[in-house]
């Protein structure tokens, strides 16, 4: 009773507070005019456009090759760069290409004024990319709650429907109340969006005269700063990747998980778990800066889509829950060989899901140019698909030919996610070729994973250490690999394109990437210990097992998921010989 | 009065209501059920793992006949049930006390 007044209290608390607080917003020249948005300094920051109505202007306009229509005055060279030829080159050729511009913006004036709407046009296209792949990543919630439920037994489906139900609001209010703010906080400019550069309060610890970005501190709630339309589409589409990341622990841990302690995890995924490894890779912080700060490491930890910032972070978060909270009763006997497999309740469902998922895949891969006006987003949906069909393919020709002798739906399904989740790093970053070759890999590489985490006794009921974790991992490193070099100039501030070993660039984007997979790994484990623990003390995670054997449905959520369907409850669980 | 319990594979169902129905049965109870005899079951393989289906389906027949109709009845059965393969089941055959039609209150082999 005090602890549910106390949740209620907290939760009007934070409501009410959202409302009434009044945080500084400094003015400042809005960003309508002709230069480059200055950096904005602590004192100065830029002003929050809550109505749109100043967003986008001449300023964004630019040309297919990312040419901007509007020449900025090139800052003038300090004393000791005027003995740099180059960089007296360099200023020459830049100033007059001012002077020039300066000239003819005299002349005519009528051309500078459409520019105006011309930049705020492309502006207004990259909006609108970012929220309606924002909307079908959302779908894809759908896709996993189908996955997840059909490799399932039927006397839990109404337990594994809620929770990957109930995931998505306690995942979104966590990460509005602050982990949003952890993560973008120290963002910088929205450049895709119009610049917007409110958020740029990034805690920074200097390690041996390098700055590492550790944690945003700006845009609670989604306030002042974060009260701005570049924000807040900011903020819906990042909100559906974390919420990708949550509901991939439902899945593993189903059917033995305690509703209560599944609310716990679920208020602690958005507000911290996920973003502060997002934050080093995404937020601008540590892992992104490698880069810049060390010039061995290529372009720093890169991962367009999210294999490691979604699916990896999702998979380790998995692999300690199903871990700890142990496996399935019946699914294993005392020495811990395999009794009998618990087989799923619905495979139209499975592949019902998986569609939706590499449907809203298309909205997952490509909507992380953030940019409609980025043409490259063309090259990233056609890898994202030739990598689900060969992960499919090629889990299902492993299973058939090499490993069961039949082919497996689960696997089909497992295999396509897979190659999906594998391609979501590179996407951006590798020719056809090599996201076909990446989605082969993924497929059988998802086989032999799954095949090892069950005979070590971890039990996944869906497969998602495998496919996510394992998968997202493999992901990330084959940038360093496959990267081809044709796209992706000044990523993570680092001039060039992003080249992988293959292709002539060495092993330091892959030492990069294997760094971040390896940060990834340690950080979430321990956070996931953290959680685990913390529900553990609270609620207990595990549930009664009387209640696992009848079916988590009534005594967990008061209502059978399928009434008036007869179960064979005890064929769907084995009893181990004792 | 005797009654017959028949098991028997699934897919021979119609055949044995046909086959009854010839010699003048018009009434049976049927339950799916599962079982194994010297059949036994067989393993598949899920995910890597191999688990054992050692109860098969089959179809129970339960009807009550007159003492005079019983050795047809049986042999009706056992014809159309048989595929000769191992599985295709048994038939038992035991003694009724008494019956009843609920309708009418009969008793007796009135009643069947």
């Amino acid at each position: 009773m005090i602890k549910r007044t106390i949740i209620i209290a907290a939760m009007l608390g934070a409501c009410c507070g959202s409302a009434l607080r009044a945080e500084d917003t400094n003015a400042m020249p809005g960003m309508a005019m002709t230069n480059a948005p200055a950096a904005p300094t602590a004192s100065t920051s830029p002003k929050p456009d809550p109505a749109g109505t100043a967003t986008g202007s001449s300023a964004d306009a630019q040309d297919a090759a990312g040419n901007h229509f509007v020449v900025s005055e090139p800052t003038a060279l300090s004393g000791d760069d005027q003995k740099d030829t180059n960089k007296v080159a360099a200023y020459a050729i830049a100033k007059k290409a001012f002077d020039d511009y300066t000239a003819q913006a005299r002349l005519e004036p009528l051309a500078v004024k459409l520019s105006d709407s011309v930049g705020h046009n492309r502006v207004a296209i990259n909006f609108m990319w970012t929220l309606i792949t924002g909307f079908l990543v959302m779908f894809m919630q759908a896709g996993f709650a189908l996955v997840e439920t059909g490799l399932c037994r039927a006397k839990n489906a109404g337990h594994t429907m809620s929770m990957n139900f109930m995931i998505y609001p306690m995942g979104m209010l966590g990460f509005y109340l602050c982990g949003f703010a952890f993560m973008f906080g120290g963002l910088g400019g929205i450049g895709t969006m119009g610049g917007y550069a409110g958020l740029n309060h990034e805690i920074t610890w200097t390690i041996f005269g390098h700055p590492f970005g550790i944690l945003g501190w700006k845009g609670f709630m989604l306030q002042g700063a974060g009260y701005d339309t570049a924000a807040f589409a900011l903020f819906l589409f990042q909100m559906v990747f974390m919420d990708t990341t949550a509901t991939i622990p439902t899945g593993g841990a189903a059917e033995r998980w305690k509703f209560s302690a599944f609310m716990i995890y679920g208020c602690c995924i958005g507000s911290f778990m996920y973003p502060l490894f997002g934050n080093w890779v995404w937020g601008g912080g540590w892992l992104a800066m490698l880069g810049s700060n060390f010039p061995a490491l290529g372009h720093g930890h890169v991962d367009f889509a999210g294999s490691s910032v979604v699916h990896m972070q999702g998979g380790v978060i998995c692999l300690i829950f199903c871990w700890l909270i142990g496996p399935r009763h019946g699914k294993y006997d005392k020495n811990g060989k395999i009794v009998h497999p618990i087989t799923p309740h619905n495979i139209p469902f499975v592949m019902l899901g998986t569609f939706i998922l590499a449907f809203g895949w298309f909205g997952f891969n490509p909507g992380s140019s953030l940019a409609g006006t980025d043409l490259r987003i063309a090259v990233v949906a056609v890898n994202t698909m030739l990598a689900s069909a060969t992960g499919a393919l090629a889990a299902t020709l492993w299973m058939w030919w090499v490993r069961t002798k039949k082919p497996d739906p689960s696997m089909m399904c497992n295999g396509m996610l897979a190659g999906l989740v594998a391609i979501t790093a590179p996407c951006a970053f590798v020719s056809a070729g090599g996201a076909s070759l990446i989605g082969i890999v993924s497929g059988v590489l998802v086989v032999e994973s799954v095949f090892f985490f069950e005979r070590i006794g971890i039990d996944d009921c869906v497969g998602a250490i495998s496919v996510h974790g394992v998968n997202g991992a493999w992901g990330c490193l084959s940038i360093g690999l496959l990267a081809d070099g044709t796209y992706g100039d000044g990523w993570n501030s680092v001039p060039g394109t992003v080249r992988g070993l293959f292709y002539g660039g060495g092993m330091g984007q892959f030492w990069a990437e294997l760094i971040g997979v390896i940060t990834c790994f340690v950080t979430l484990s321990v956070l996931s210990f953290i959680v685990f623990f913390i529900a553990e003390k609270l609620v207990g995670n595990r549930v009664k097992l009387e209640d696992e054997i009848e079916g988590l449905d009534v005594p967990e959520m008061g209502v059978p998921g399928y009434s008036g369907v007869v179960m064979d409850k005890r064929y769907e669980t084995p009893m181990p010989k004792v | 009065m005797k009654k017959i319990e028949a098991i028997i594979k699934p897919f021979k169902l119609e055949e044995v209501k046909d086959a009854l129905g010839e010699i003048g049965i018009e009434g049976m109870t049927i339950s799916e059920v599962k079982g194994f005899g010297r059949q036994k079951g067989h393993t598949e393989i899920y995910r890597g793992s191999e688990y054992a289906m050692d109860f098969l389906p089959k179809i129970k027949i339960e009807l009550v006949v007159p003492d005079q109709l019983l050795d047809r009845a049986v042999e009706a059965i056992t014809k159309s049930a048989k595929t000769g393969k191992i599985g295709d089941g048994k038939i038992f055959i035991s003694t009724v006390e008494d019956a009843v039609r609920i309708r009418t209150e009969e008793r007796g082999s009135q009643a069947i």
